[in-house]
C-alpha cells in the first residue's frame, strides 16, 4: 500500500478539477458529495498506508516514492516524490481526517452561499496542497505545497471578495506569507549550494555526518527556514495576517487558520530537526520567539470581544507553544500538541461557526450570552474543546501541553515560567469566551433572539466526532509512565529522541518530581490548580 | 544538407512573407478573406515549425537544420541559417504566438485590416529570421526588417493620443542601438580579415577569432547598448512603457512575447561567445543593472494607474531576472534564463491579451475604471487569475521553474546578488495581486461594468493554448529543458575555454614583458 501514497494528494486535486471545471453544470448536492468524497477517499488511503507502515519494524519505517524528475539543470535534480515516515504519516492522517470533518460541516454551513461550488473547489485544492506539503520528499516539493496552501488561504480568506475587508485580508495574508517564503527560498538555495541536493534524506544524512554542532552554514540555513516558518505559522513578527484572516468563512478558519496550514511551519522545523539540532543558536531563537509569541498573543486574546479573534489569537499562542517545544528539542511534543490542537481548535472554530449560524453572523461576544439552552450540542462540544485547550486532565490538551512545559522546565525555568503563564491566560480567556457566549444573561438582539436554533445535524455531527477526539486524543501520549507514550515512540525514528533515552529522561523527571515534591510537584499541579481558580473567578464575572 | 533534407528554416522564415504577397493581391474590402489568409498562413507556419521540435537532436550542441548558400560572394556574405537549443524554443514561441495574435485582433482591428495583416506577417518573418541567422549581415538585415512593421503597428494602429510619440521613441531608441551594433559588426569583419585574411560574416568562424582585450571591451559595449535597449535593461527601458501602452493589443503581445527576447538572445548568441573576456569583466555591471531592473520595475509597477503600463514595468522586472540568470554563467542560471524567456513570453503575452479583452469591452485601461469584474465575468476571472499566478511565479506554473533556476544559478555565483534579486519575488506578489484585486474584486461600482459579456469562444480559444503551456512547463519542464541543456552546456564550456585561453595569453604577455624588463635591467 505504501506504493500508493501518491493517491492521498491525488484524490483532492481530482475533486478540485471536477468541481472547478464542471461545477456550474453540477447540482449542489453532487458538488458536495464529490468534494467530501475525495477527501474521504484520501483519508481512507492514509489509514491504509498507516497500517502498512506499522507492519514495518520501527527503524525501517521510511519509504520514498519517486513519481518523476521535475526541474533539472546540470547537477540540480529535483523530483516529484513522496516520503512516508511516522512524521508525514501523522500529518497525513491529521490533515485528511480533520479536513474530511470540516468538509462535511461546510456542506451545511455554506449551503445557502452562492459561491458554494467555488468554495469547495478551493477547499479541495487546499487539501491537495497541504498533503503535498506534508508528503514531499524534498524541499522543493515542500515549497510547492507551501506556496499552494498560501494561495488557497488567499483565495479563501478573500472568498467574499465583494466586500473590501476580506479582499484586503487575503492580499495581506499572501504578501506576509511571501516575506516568509523569501527566507525559505534563500534557505533552499543555501542548502543546494552546501549539500548539492534538496532531497530530505540526503541532506539530513550528510548534515548528520559531516557537520559539527554550531556550524555557521547550518545555523544560517535553519534561521532562514525559521523565517519561512514564522510567516506560515504566524509567529512574531509575521503574525499580523492571521487575525485578519478571520474574514474568511468560519470552516476555513477552522481548517486552514487553525488546524492545518498554520502548523506547516512547526512541521517544517520538526522535519528539519537534524539541522536544527546542529544549530543551538537557531533552537534558542525558535524557543524564544515561540514563548514570547505564546505569551504576547494570549494577552491580546484576554481582551478581544470578537469570538473568532479570541480563537485566532489563541491559535497563534498555541503555535508559539509548539515552537517552544521544538526550541527546547522536544520535537515529538511539538507534533503531539500540533495534533491535539488540530482537534480542539477545529472544534472551537466550528462551534463558533455554529453560534454565528444561529446568530445571523454576529461575532461580538458582548451581544451573546445564555446560548447554552438554545444550542446544547454546540455548548457541550465547545466546553469539551475549552477544557482540552485549557489543559485540564484528562482532555487531550493536558497531555500535550504538559509535555511541552516539562521539556521547557528541564531546559530553562524562565521559558517554563512564561509558558505556564501563557497557559493560565489560555484558561482564562477561553472560559471567558465560554461564559460570555453560553452563560449569564442573554444580551442577544431581539430580532436575532427569535431565530436562535441549534445547527442541523450535518454540522453538529463533525462537532461530536471532534469532541470525542479532543477528549481522548491525548491518551496516545501519556507521559512519565514508561512505554505509555506511544506517540513519542512512534515518532522517535524521525525526531531522533530515542526510545531508551526518552525513557531515561522521563524517569529522571519522575525522580526529580518526587524528590522535590514541594517545588516541582507544584510545578505540575500549579497551573491546573490556578486554572481551576481562574474558572471560578471567570464564573463569577 | 540537414536531418530533414528539406530547407525547413527557409520555409518557416519566408512563408509569412509569401502570405504578404497573397494579401497584397486582395481587395482591401474583403477583410474576412484577408483575416482568414493571415490566420491560415500563420497557423500552417506553426505546424511547419513543429518538426523542428520533434526532429531536433537534443543530444547535440551543433547547429542543426543548417542551410548555407553564398549570397554576395565578394564581401563574404552568405545566406547561412541554422538553429541550436538556444534558438529552438524562441522560434517556436514566435510561430506559436503569430496565429494567436491574428485571432486575437479579429474584432479589434477594423481599420486598414489589409495593411495591418501585412505588417503582422512581415514582423513574423523578421522575428524568425533574427533567430535563425548565423551570418551577421543576414542577422542585421532581419533585425532592421522587423523594426519597420513594429513601428507602423504602434504608429498607425496605436491609441490615437500618443501613438506617434511612442512610435518615434521606439524607433529612435532601437535605431540608435542598432547603428552602434552595425559599426561593431563591421569592426569585427575587418578585424577578422586582418587576422585570417578572409572576409566573412559567418558567425561560427568569427567565434574562433581571438580579439584583443581593449577592442573586445569596445565591441562588447556597442553590442551591449543595442541589446540592452531591446531587452530592455534599466536604464534603457524608458521606451518600453510608452510603446506597450500605445501599441494595439497584438502589437504589445508580440513586443513582449518575442521582440524583447531578441535582446537577451543577442547576449547569448553574440556578445558572450564573441567577447568572453569583456563579458566576464562586465558581469558586475550587468548584474547590478539587472537587479536594479528587478526591484525598480516592481516598485514602479505598484504605482501604475494604467493596466498596460503596469504590465510593461513588470516586464522590466522579469527581464531583469533573465539577464541575471544569463550572466550567472553557470548551467542553472543560463538554463533558467532561457526558459524564463519563454515563460515571460507566455505569461506577459497572455496578460496583454487579457488587458486587450477588457479594453475591447470598456475602451479604457485605467485600473480605477474597473472593480468587481469577477462577479460579471467569472470565466474571464479564472483565466486572469491563473495568468497572474504564473507571472508571480507560483510553483506548479511556468514562472516558478525559471525563477527558481535563475536564483539557484545566481546564488551559486554570487550570494549577494541572489539575496537582492529574490526580493523581486515578494514585490511581484504585491503589485500583481493588488492590481488583480482592484480590477476583479469588490463591488461593481460603475454601471458600465454591470453588463459586460464574459469571454467568447474565440477569446477562450486564444487563451487556452497559452494556458496549456503555462501548466506544461510548470509541471513537466523536462520536455523543454531537455532540448536546451546540451547547447547551453556547450555554450558554457566554450565560454570558459575561450575566457581562460585569453587570460593565459594575457599572463603570457605580462611574463614576456617582465622577462624583457629583467633583460633590460641586467
Amino acid at each position: 500500500m505504501l506504493d500508493y501514497v501518491w493517491l492521498v494528494p491525488l484524490f483532492p486535486i481530482i475533486g478540485a478539477i471536477i468541481n472547478g471545471i464542471f461545477g456550474t453544470k453540477l447540482s449542489k448536492k453532487t458538488v458536495g458529495v464529490v468534494a467530501c468524497g475525495v477527501i474521504g477517499l484520501s483519508f481512507l488511503v492514509s489509514v491504509l498506508v498507516f497500517f502498512s507502515l506499522l507492519r514495518l519494524p520501527p527503524e525501517s519505517r521510511s519509504f520514498e516514492k519517486i513519481i518523476y524528475t521535475w526541474i533539472t539543470a546540470g547537477d540540480l535534480k529535483t523530483t516529484v516524490g513522496f516520503l512516508v515516515d511516522p512524521l508525514s504519516m501523522i500529518m497525513m492522517l491529521t490533515v485528511s481526517g480533520v479536513s474530511f470533518l470540516i468538509h462535511i460541516y461546510s456542506v451545511g454551513y455554506m449551503h445557502d452561499d452562492e459561491g458554494y461550488k467555488r468554495y469547495f473547489t478551493y477547499l479541495n485544492l487546499f487539501v491537495f496542497s497541504m498533503l503535498v506539503l506534508v508528503c514531499a520528499n524534498n524541499f522543493l516539493m515542500m515549497f510547492v505545497g507551501w506556496e499552494g496552501v498560501g494561495l488557497c488561504s488567499y483565495l479563501l480568506i478573500g472568498f467574499w471578495y465583494q466586500r473590501k475587508e476580506p479582499a484586503d485580508a487575503g492580499k495581506k495574508a499572501f504578501v506576509v506569507n511571501r516575506i516568509g517564503d523569501y527566507g525559505f527560498l534563500l534557505a533552499m538555495m543555501l542548502i543546494f549550494v552546501t549539500f548539492g541536493t534538496l532531497n530530505f534524506k540526503e541532506v539530513f544524512n550528510v548534515a548528520h555526518h559531516n557537520f559539527q554542532v554550531g556550524s555557521l552554514t547550518i545555523t544560517a540555513i535553519t534561521l532562514l527556514l525559521f523565517v519561512g516558518a514564522t510567516g506560515k505559522s504566524a509567529q512574531i513578527p509575521l503574525y499580523t495576517w492571521l487575525p485578519d484572516a478571520m474574514e474568511g468563512p468560519t470552516p476555513v478558519s477552522a481548517l486552514i487558520h487553525a488546524a492545518t496550514m498554520v502548523t506547516a511551519g512547526v512541521y517544517m522545523v520538526v522535519r528539519c530537526n537534524v539541522l536544527f539540532t546542529l544549530a543551538p543558536i537557531s533552537l534558542t531563537v525558535v524557543a524564544i520567539i515561540g514563548v514570547v509569541t505564546a505569551v504576547f498573543t494570549a494577552s491580546i486574546a484576554l481582551a478581544a470581544n470578537d469570538i473568532k479573534r479570541v480563537l485566532a489569537y489563541s491559535t497563534i499562542s498555541q503555535l508559539g507553544y509548539m515552537f517552544l517545544a521544538c526550541g527546547v528539542g522536544a520535537f515529538s511534543a511539538g507534533i503531539f500538541h500540533l495534533m491535539t490542537h488540530a482537534f480542539f481548535k477545529a472544534l472551537l472554530f466550528l462551534g463558533a461557526g455554529s453560534v454565528m449560524h444561529a446568530m445571523a453572523g454576529e461575532l461580538d461576544m458582548r451581544k451573546m450570552g445564555a446560548l447554552k439552552s438554545h444550542m446544547p450540542k454546540t455548548y457541550w462540544t465547545f466546553l469539551i474543546a475549552t477544557l482540552a485547550i485549557a489543559g485540564i486532565f484528562p482532555f487531550a490538551g493536558f497531555f500535550s501541553k504538559d509535555e511541552i512545559l516539562w521539556n521547557a522546565f528541564q531546559k530553562n525555568t524562565v521559558l517554563w515560567a512564561l509558558g505556564a503563564g501563557a497557559a493560565l491566560m489560555t484558561a482564562f480567556y477561553m472560559f471567558r469566551a465560554v461564559f460570555m457566549t453560553f452563560h449569564g444573561e442573554s444580551r442577544v438582539d431581539e430580532d436575532v433572539a427569535k431565530h436562535l436554533h441549534e445547527s442541523p445535524s450535518i454540522m453538529t455531527s463533525p462537532l461530536v466526532v471532534l469532541a470525542v477526539l479532543s477528549a481522548i486524543g491525548g491518551f496516545v501520549g501519556i507521559p512519565i509512565i514508561k512505554g505509555a507514550n506511544v506517540f513519542h515512540d512512534f515518532l522517535a525514528p524521525v525526531t531522533g529522541e530515542h526510545l531508551a533515552g526518552s525513557a531515561k529522561v522521563t524517569l529522571t523527571n519522575l525522580a526529580y518530581a518526587s524528590s522535590t515534591a514541594a517545588s516541582s510537584g507544584e510545578a505540575v499541579h500549579h497551573p491546573v490548580g490556578l486554572e481551576v481558580l481562574m474558572m471560578v473567578i471567570s464564573g463569577e464575572i | 544538407m540537414n536531418q530533414l533534407d528539406f530547407p525547413i528554416l527557409t520555409l518557416i522564415t519566408f512563408l509569412p512573407a509569401l502570405g504578404v504577397i497573397f494579401i497584397m493581391l486582395m481587395n482591401k474590402e474583403e477583410t474576412s478573406t484577408i483575416r482568414w489568409t493571415a490566420f491560415m498562413t500563420t497557423f500552417i507556419n506553426f505546424l511547419f515549425s513543429l518538426p523542428l521540435f520533434f526532429y531536433f537532436n537534443a543530444g547535440s550542441a551543433e547547429m542543426q537544420f543548417v542551410e548555407k548558400a553564398s549570397w554576395i560572394k565578394e564581401y563574404g556574405i552568405s545566406y547561412f541559417v541554422g538553429i541550436d537549443g538556444i534558438s529552438l524554443l524562441l522560434i517556436l514561441l514566435a510561430t506559436f504566438f503569430a496565429p494567436i495574435c491574428v485571432v486575437a485582433c479579429w474584432k479589434d482591428i477594423k481599420d486598414k485590416v489589409k495593411e495591418f495583416m501585412i505588417c503582422l506577417l512581415l514582423l513574423e518573418t523578421g522575428m524568425i529570421g533574427v533567430f535563425v541567422s548565423l551570418d551577421l549581415f543576414l542577422f542585421y538585415v532581419f533585425w532592421e526588417v522587423m523594426l519597420i512593421p513594429m513601428y507602423l503597428l504602434i504608429g498607425v494602429w496605436g491609441a490615437p493620443a500618443r501613438r506617434i510619440y511612442a512610435a518615434i521613441k521606439f524607433f529612435l531608441f532601437t535605431m540608435f542601438g542598432s547603428l552602434l551594433m552595425l559599426v561593431a559588426i563591421l569592426v569585427l569583419y575587418f578585424l577578422n580579415h586582418s587576422v585570417t585574411g578572409e572576409y566573412t560574416f559567418n558567425l561560427l568562424k568569427l567565434y574562433e577569432l581571438s580579439i584583443p582585450l581593449n577592442i573586445q571591451t569596445w565591441l562588447f559595449l556597442a553590442f551591449f547598448l543595442a541589446f540592452a535597449i531591446k531587452v530592455p535593461m534599466f536604464p534603457f527601458h524608458t521606451w518600453l512603457p510608452d510603446a506597450h501602452t500605445e501599441a494595439p493589443t497584438v502589437g504589445s503581445v508580440l513586443l513582449a512575447a518575442v521582440l524583447l527576447k531578441m535582446g537577451t538572445y543577442g547576449f547569448l548568441r553574440f556578445s558572450m561567445p564573441l567577447f568572453p573576456v569583456a563579458s566576464h569583466d562586465f558581469i558586475p555591471l550587468v548584474s547590478i543593472l539587472a537587479i536594479i531592473g528587478i526591484i525598480y520595475g516592481a516598485l514602479v509597477s505598484m504605482v501604475q494607474k494604467d493596466l498596460k503600463r503596469l504590465v510593461a514595468f513588470s516586464s522590466v522586472s522579469h527581464l531583469g531576472f533573465v539577464m541575471l540568470g544569463l550572466f550567472a554563467l553557470n548551467i542553472q542560471g543560463v538554463q533558467g534564463g532561457l526558459i524564463q524567456m519563454i515563460n515571460h513570453g507566455l505569461s506577459t503575452g497572455a496578460l496583454f491579451l487579457i488587458v486587450g479583452m477588457i479594453y475591447e469591452r470598456r475602451h479604457t485601461r485605467m485600473i480605477a475604471d474597473f472593480g468587481g469584474l469577477s462577479k460579471v465575468m467569472p470565466v474571464f476571472a479564472t483565466f486572469f487569475m491563473i495568468v497572474t499566478l504564473s507571472s508571480i511565479g507560483l510553483p506548479g506554473l511556468n514562472g516558478f521553474v525559471g525563477e527558481f533556476l535563475i536564483l539557484i544559478g545566481t546564488f551559486k555565483s554570487n550570494v549577494v546578488y541572489a539575496v537582492f534579486a529574490a526580493t523581486g519575488v515578494i514585490f511581484a506578489a504585491v503589485y500583481m495581486l493588488w492590481m488583480f484585486q482592484r480590477v476583479m474584486f469588490g463591488e461593481v461600482t460603475r454601471k458600465e461594468n454591470r453588463n459586460l459579456n464574459d469571454l467568447s469562444l474565440r477569446e477562450i480559444g486564444v487563451l487556452v493554448p497559452i494556458l496549456i503551456f503555462i501548466f506544461w512547463i510548470g509541471l513537466y519542464p523536462k520536455t523543454f529543458l531537455g532540448k536546451t541543456e546540451a547547447s547551453v552546456q556547450h555554450f558554457l564550456n566554450e565560454f570558459n575555454k575561450k575566457y581562460e585561453a585569453s587570460i593565459q595569453k594575457k599572463d603570457n604577455v605580462h611574463a614576456v614583458i617582465k622577462s624583457e624588463e629583467l633583460i633590460v635591467k641586467k
